[in-house]
């Protein structure tokens, strides 16, 4: 008793401590304005139960769920092997191309899981140039022989696997560089080998970044719709859409929806569980790590290792898309092309800015206030849309602002002359709102990495030497957190330009982009066409892993 | 120093700033030119590609700006429900009767009841009292691979059902809605356990599970993963009117076929592609000229030629294509029951394990 009364005391002062109190009341309000939109979705739960419930519950909820699962599952396995074997090898070895590798590696993260999906699906299918190949030469038919499906559950996993994985490669490898290879040499010179080091010491160690990269790669994969539904699995985001457009019932898609946040509430946990009162940070000085060169055999086995990622999550779907683009530019690239571009890149790098600055604000509020439960679980909220389908998060911003819009719109019209309409909806500010609901958890992610990263006896020997909170953060802070800042900005820039389906519901008129017009073409089953505009988002893509890649390199020199 | 609290606020409201103004300029021409019906704001489910060019048409024609939002059916509708009064939107657009007829429900379309539209448009592709009205029309078909399968093979949706076809059918997933709403036809025909013991005879046919969209299944047939496929006849037409070599190589070794076509047989399902006026629209009269212009000679034969869709009415000369597949009936019931039977449809899909 006299404990949880002292505890109570203690928050309840923290609280209200001055200096803190700023701060935590930023930390609220921004996780308060973020979750409206999905608490409009959970609050669903609490409305009548309808028949469809009833009809969902004893038909297709369970192969929802299962789906779901082993979805996850799959992924959590493929991204996992993929990255951290990628960052570990090109991290400590020098072999053939591990320079061009380093950075190469985060190419497939340019690519949208549905469109790698449309590229597969084109040369796999059974209708596809290798298929078709297959059964002239050998004079076979439908039956006689066996073909991977691609267009099934093991199909699903392998695509997102493959341009997912760089999340958990990004992550991974920045800490294993900002690891104190002190600690790797101790570990080597006690007698262990590469192996023991890897799994015993740099692994155990790196688990924060681990984790936060899955749980990126798994939420991205939960939120999916456009794979899952052209691949025909049907997973909770079918489901919803099922629900919603077949049933034409918006409530239980709603609630379903909020079954979803469930499962993402689930990831957080296990993530919260997984680095419980584990403390990881390097106090030692950096020294510049002369990697071994390989030598015989293990060298090749490095290289393609690290290759395979690359030529199935780029190189191969890049060409796809290529042979598309070549058959289709002269009707798809025109003026109007260039407009989608512009529109996509500046929607992009506002988002890439805000998320960044709303995930400091969050991430130091919560650090001043020692991460307590309290502010770490505002800061949770704060980043719940990550996991929640872009319709869904889509339908959450729209009916609050409408309804906020047309608060204010019969306010003015019965105190004033004035007519406001819609101030906020149907504007590009519901699109960003939209945008920094779902990605903020990317930018958080990042920076909380690298906050998790600084010592706090930093921040107490600051304190001391007279500088205020916001000091410690612009003069302390920031310049070493460089690299999480500007990896943050560029994860949510690359997934903005991807995102898809908040955009076709909230954009204003006359307003496309790049993924709005891919989808269109593809969607109508005009793969070859959507080609121009896919390689588009692609490239663009390209130019914050190219400057990301630089980042990368200036930080390990600086070492 | 810069309070955090000051930030946030700044940051918010430079956002907001910065999307006011680059939306300020359409609105403010919203307001100023709204009294001369100079524009006319529109959300719809036909793409981009299939609706831009008319109403480019229709703005050189008469001078009246066309603003432009599409996405789907479904999410534009409710964003015109939660946009209440103050919606921007005068004319909605869909690719299926069953979203209009909830857009109606909804209280979001208002009853046009044109004398020009009821004249030239038939009833069976209309509200009654004029809250949409359909614009072209989408036939339902059967392709078969003329090797495996002889045509006096087939006859009707029903005798798809028949264990003579045991693995040989190709149909996408029961998400789509036309099959939705083919299967509500059904129901509307034949009554709810009729039309049950035909999906489960239906699925126990299918060659695989169900994935991918209609041209993936015409291309199944195409290379022999199965021997009969359901698909909306345009699909076949973009196919055998496609740039891609290969697109049109596998469209040309399937023939379309159209089921129910007996005597006394009801016809082939259609379902249309259609247009109301919104219940707050707030240039009412461009907005009826659109919708009036969209069901014009012209726009009818522009449906045909573009995306092989057939005019809703009857005086049009059909583009090439529609001409080769030749004169067929037409279910003639009326489209809104179609979305009348929609749940029921789906229900039904999800108890047979129709993925």
């Amino acid at each position: 008793m006299e404990v949880s009364s002292q505890y109570a005391a203690w928050s309840v002062r923290s609280l209200f401590n001055q200096r803190l109190g700023r701060w935590f009341f930023c930390l609220v309000a921004i996780a308060f304005t973020l979750s409206i939109p999905v608490i409009t979705i959970a609050l669903s739960v609490l409305e009548p139960f309808s028949d469809t419930w009833r009809h969902l519950a004893s038909t297709v909820l369970s192969s929802y769920i299962t789906h779901s699962l082993l979805l996850m599952l799959g992924v959590a396995i493929g991204t996992f092997t993929l990255g951290v074997s990628c960052a570990w090898f090109t991290c400590m070895y020098d072999f053939p191309g591990r320079k061009v590798l380093e950075w190469a590696l985060l190419l497939p993260m340019a690519m949208p899981a549905y469109i790698i999906a449309y590229a597969y699906t084109g040369a796999l299918d059974f209708a596809g140039p290798i298929q078709t190949a297959i059964r002239d030469t050998f004079n076979v038919d439908y039956g006689d022989y066996w073909f991977p499906e691609i267009r099934s559950l093991g199909g699903a996993v392998v695509m997102f696997s493959l341009v997912l994985y760089p999340y958990v490669y990004l992550i991974v490898r920045a800490a294993f560089m900002s690891q104190s290879h002190a600690i790797l040499e101790v570990s080597r010179s006690l007698g262990n080998g590469p192996w023991r080091t890897f799994y015993a010491v740099a692994l155990p160690a790196a688990r924060p970044a681990i984790v936060a990269g899955m749980t990126l790669a798994l939420m991205e994969t939960l939120a999916d719709y456009g794979t899952v539904q052209y691949f025909g699995v049907s997973t909770f985001t079918t489901g919803i859409f099922r629900t919603w457009f077949g049933l034409g019932d918006l409530t239980a898609a709603a609630q379903l929806s909020s079954f979803l946040l469930f499962f993402v509430v689930l990831l957080i946990v296990i993530e919260r569980i997984s680095r419980k009162k584990m403390q990881f940070h390097h106090l030692g000085q950096k020294r510049s790590y002369q990697r071994p060169t390989l030598t015989g055999s293990a060298r090749w086995l490095c290289f393609t290792v690290c290759v395979l990622p690359l030529l199935f999550g780029f190189i191969l779907p890049a060409i796809q898309l290529f042979l598309w683009v070549l058959e289709t530019w002269q009707t798809s690239f025109d003026a109007a092309f260039f407009t989608l571009v512009q529109h996509s890149i500046s929607l992009a790098a506002v988002a890439a800015i805000l998320c960044v600055l709303l995930a400091v604000i969050v991430c130091f509020s919560a650090r001043l206030a020692g991460n307590n439960r309290i502010a770490l679980f505002f800061l949770r909220v704060s980043t719940l849309g990550y996991a929640v389908p872009g319709t869904v998060i889509a339908v959450g911003v729209l009916i609050p602002l409408a309804a906020l819009d047309n608060g204010i719109d019969s306010w003015l019209r019965s105190n004033t002359t004035f007519v406001a309409g819609l101030l906020f909806s149907g504007t590009l500010f519901a699109v960003i709102v939209a945008y920094i609901v779902r990605f903020l958890s990317v930018s958080v992610q990042s920076i909380e990495a690298g906050f998790s990263q600084i010592h706090t006896s930093i921040d107490d020997s600051a304190r001391t030497l007279g500088r205020k909170p916001l000091g410690v953060l612009l003069k302390v802070h920031l310049p070493m957190l460089k690299t999480s800042l500007i990896a943050a900005g560029l994860l949510v820039f690359v997934d903005v330009m991807k995102e898809l389906p908040t955009t076709l519901i909230l954009r204003p008129f006359n307003f496309n982009t790049l993924a709005v017009r891919a989808y269109e073409l593809a969607s109508d089953e005009r793969l070859a066409d959507a080609a121009t505009p896919a390689i588009a988002i692609v490239l663009t893509g390209l130019i914050p892993v190219f400057l990301l890649f630089r980042t990368m390199r200036g930080a390990s020199k600086s070492h | 120093m810069i309070k955090p609290r000051s930030m946030t606020a700044f940051l918010m409201a430079s956002v907001w700033l910065a999307s006011l103004a680059s939306s300020f300029s359409v609105q403010a021409q919203t307001n100023n030119v709204s009294a001369l019906s100079g524009e006319v704001n529109v959300y719809s489910a036909r793409k981009e590609a299939l609706i831009k060019p008319l109403l480019d048409d229709f703005t050189a024609q008469t001078g009246v700006k066309v603003n432009l939002v599409t996405g789907k059916g479904d999410a534009l509708l409710t964003r015109l429900t939660s946009e209440g009064k103050n919606t921007p939107a005068d004319v909605l657009i869909t690719t299926d009767v069953g979203r209009l007829e909830r857009a109606k429900a909804a209280g979001v379309l208002q009853a046009v009841n044109n004398q020009d539209l009821n004249q030239s448009i038939p009833a069976t592709y209309r509200d009654e009292a004029g809250f949409w009205y359909g614009l072209s029309l989408r036939s339902r078909v059967i392709v078969f691979n003329p090797k495996k399968v002889q045509k006096n093979q087939l006859s009707t949706y029903a005798d798809l059902a028949d264990p003579k076809w045991k693995r040989q059918i190709c149909i996408r997933s029961s998400s789509n809605i036309y099959n939705q709403s083919l299967v509500s036809s059904m129901i509307a025909h034949d009554g709810l356990a009729q039309t049950e013991a035909w999906i489960n005879g239906l699925v126990a046919n299918f060659a695989r599970p169900p994935r991918g969209g209609d041209r993936d299944q015409i291309k199944a047939v195409a290379a022999g993963q199965c021997n009969i496929a359901v698909v909306n006849s345009y699909y076949l037409g973009a196919m055998l009117n496609s740039s891609n070599a290969k697109e049109q190589a596998a469209a040309k070794k399937v023939t379309l076929f159209w089921p129910n076509q007996g005597e006394s047989e009801r016809g082939t399902h259609m379902n249309i592609s259609g247009a109301g006026i919104t219940q707050y629209a707030k240039n009412k009269d461009s907005a009826l000229a659109l919708v009036q212009f969209l069901s014009n000679d012209k726009a009818q034969q522009w449906y045909g030629e573009q995306n092989n869709e057939y005019p809703v009415r009857n005086n049009i000369t059909p583009s090439q294509t529609l001409k080769a597949w030749g004169d067929f009936k037409a279910d003639s019931l009326p489209v809104d029951k179609l979305a009348k039977y929609n749940t029921d449809a789906v229900k039904a899909m999800d108890r047979a394990g129709w993925k």
